[in-house]
């Protein structure tokens, strides 16, 4: 019998899936082109900040308050979105709330990720009364509603960043709990689980390199819906004043602060709006492509 | 019927698991007094304040004395209004319940048809724009669709006012944009329940039948697909409340949701307790609720359990 080592093998597995992506990507229609496009674009603008900010997004200047965009009555030169009621310029403060709001996602959304992957695949491959205690811990999550549980904790801890990236990052596990729990389950009794079982692997053995090849996809696809979420509850919550504490700029504070300028000079609250907009639509849209290419049921997930 | 038992004694669970959170929560925010009086107090009054709060006795006792006063109804006084919660509660609740009733009914009434068109008319262009309608509901955040809303109506048409809650017309915009996001959510998983029934083999056999076309819609795949959105209807109910907080601060709504994110601002955590385990009540009876319409509907969870 040739032995096959069972890491090469999973390497094998994500090769495939990687070229697979490759390939559906370049056959992907023009909407999905573009928003891979624009995410690679608010990337890159996210990580150049620095540089391509033309001025200290925290800076105030009272002869340049509440000036508007370009192409404006009133327009003040170098200032090309405009500034806001401390005379801050808008553009660098967009590409600064930009690049914490998506610090805040990605790292939120992984912090969601490894918890809710880790109950599922305990929860799945144990059974038993622990998968009876996870379950239940991932039905109170998902019977409290967890704008509430984030606000109380808010209030309570306050809105250091650190304290505030993890908040987020535990409202959106249970999603992963449950889909990684079932699909777990389903591969628990395959005849080549058994098999590797049979050859003496351990439980460690058997989910490192045999189970989170297999469903490694679900989980990708669920993490980009999750940033996606966990960029509305971050905006929401800075929107409401509850996020990270100011003159730190996200998408979400910019546009709260900017509610109470709309009457007069809208565009304080507009710009902010309209980047939260795209990069919501742009990870939507990836996310359902992402799943309908590598072919993953989500059973009832929405 | 130990269905219903059982899903209620999960119930009363998550419950408990909440007021203890809650409990938690609010001993590790601090002394309620050093919170009420900033400026310190003298020995005296500290002692009578200490004796008020309960924050003499032991934390055991402490956790008992708060079980039984929810029991009893003393869910605690304000500290910015020094007034009792429920009594501030009870004067926002009617907004709240306007707002939330109005937007789930719409959301309902218009999600679910435009949902089982797109499903059953799939090919039609009409449901391309349902679907799209619903995509963008979906994505945008509604609070974002407030600001858009609020700039249009109320700004430059002045056809609505932008904040408050005097008259009814004060509830049109933010009864729109929260029933905006959950209709979207309603078309989606209508749709996607529908589709799924549609497949299924019974459905085709009956078609083979010769059954008219309304009727294999009506009567085979919509009562099948039911079980799904009900049941899907009712999780939702604890994401839409999360809703309701941010329309309410974007409209300046006096209801529960505004209330609690001023208690949240202004660290008056009996507020924002009360308001924790209002919700956490609402959306557990929502859920059990659901839970027995969902076993009256079908049979196999019945039976199942």
């Amino acid at each position: 019998m040739t032995t096959v080592d069972p890491s090469a093998s999973m390497i094998l597995a994500q090769e495939r899936g990687g070229s697979k992506l490759w390939k559906a990507m370049k056959s992907a229609n023009w909407l999905i082109k573009l928003c891979f496009i624009i995410l690679i674009v608010l990337i890159v603008v996210a990580l150049l900040a620095p540089v391509l900010a033309s001025q200290d997004p925290n800076a105030q200047s009272l002869l340049a308050r509440l000036r508007p965009p370009i192409g404006f009555e009133r327009y003040r030169e170098g200032y090309i979105l405009g500034t806001d009621e401390l005379g801050r310029d808008l553009y660098s403060r967009l590409l600064y709330g930009l690049r914490f709001t998506l610090l805040i996602a990605v790292i939120g959304s992984i912090i969601s990720m490894l918890i809710g992957s880790t109950i599922g695949i305990v929860s799945g491959y144990m059974g038993g009364w622990v998968d009876n205690v996870l379950m239940a811990l991932v039905d109170i999550q998902i019977a409290f509603p967890f704008t509430l549980m984030a606000l109380l904790a808010v209030a309570i801890f306050g809105s250091d960043l650190t304290i505030f990236v993890i908040i987020i990052g535990l409202a959106d596990w249970d999603k992963y709990a449950r889909v990684v729990r079932g699909q777990v389950l389903a591969i628990r009794d395959a005849p080549f689980i058994d098999a590797v079982r049979v050859t003496g692997a351990g439980p460690y053995r058997i989910i490192r390199h045999h189970m989170l090849a297999n469903i490694a996809s679900p989980i990708i696809v669920l993490w980009t819906f999750g940033v996606s979420n966990v960029i509305l509850l971050e905006s929401s919550l800075s929107f409401l004043g509850l996020g990270v504490q100011p003159p730190t700029a996200t998408l979400g504070s910019m546009t709260g602060f900017g509610r109470d300028y709309l009457a007069s000079y809208p565009h304080i609250g507009l710009v902010p709006a309209i980047m939260i907009m795209i990069i919501a639509l742009v990870f939507l849209l990836l996310g359902d492509w992402l799943r309908d290419t590598l072919d993953v049921r989500l059973k009832r997930q929405s | 019927m130990s269905f219903i038992l059982l899903r209620a004694a999960r119930a009363i669970l998550t419950m408990i698991f909440v007021v203890t959170a809650v409990f938690f929560a609010s001993r590790l925010s601090g002394n309620p007094i050093d919170i009420m009086f900033p400026e310190g107090l003298g020995p005296e009054e500290y002692a009578f304040w200490e004796n008020y709060f309960g924050l003499d006795q032991s934390f055991f006792q402490q956790y008992l004395a708060f079980f039984r006063g929810l029991t009893e109804g003393n869910f605690g006084v304000s500290l910015t209004e020094f007034r009792p919660v429920t009594e501030i509660y009870a004067e926002r609740l009617p907004n709240t319940i306007a707002l939330f009733g109005s937007a789930f009914l719409l959301a309902v009434a218009v999600g679910l048809p435009l949902g089982i068109y797109a499903a059953v008319r799939r090919d039609r262009p009409v449901s391309t724009v349902i679907m799209a309608v619903a995509f963008f509901g979906y994505a945008i955040p509604n609070y974002i669709l407030a600001i858009f809303m609020i700039l249009i109506f109320s700004f430059w048409l002045h056809l609505m006012p932008s904040s408050g809650n005097m008259t009814w017309v004060h509830f049109v915009m933010p009864t729109i944009t929260l029933a905006m996001a959950m209709m979207a959510w309603n078309i989606r998983f209508t749709r996607s329940a529908m589709l799924e029934i549609l497949n299924e083999d019974f459905v085709r056999t009956a078609r083979a039948k010769g059954l008219r076309e309304a009727l294999v819609v009506n009567k085979h795949a919509l009562r099948n697909a039911m079980i799904p959105i009900v049941s899907n209807l009712g999780l939702q109910v604890a994401g839409f409340v999360g809703w309701v907080v941010l329309v309410e601060a974007v409209f300046a709504l006096e209801g529960i949701g505004s209330l609690i994110v001023r208690g949240a601002l202004l660290r008056d955590f009996a507020v924002l307790q009360f308001g924790v385990i209002v919700w956490a009540v609402v959306v557990i009876v929502a859920n059990l609720i659901v839970d027995i319409i969902y076993a009256l509907l079908d049979p196999r969870v019945r039976i199942g359990s």
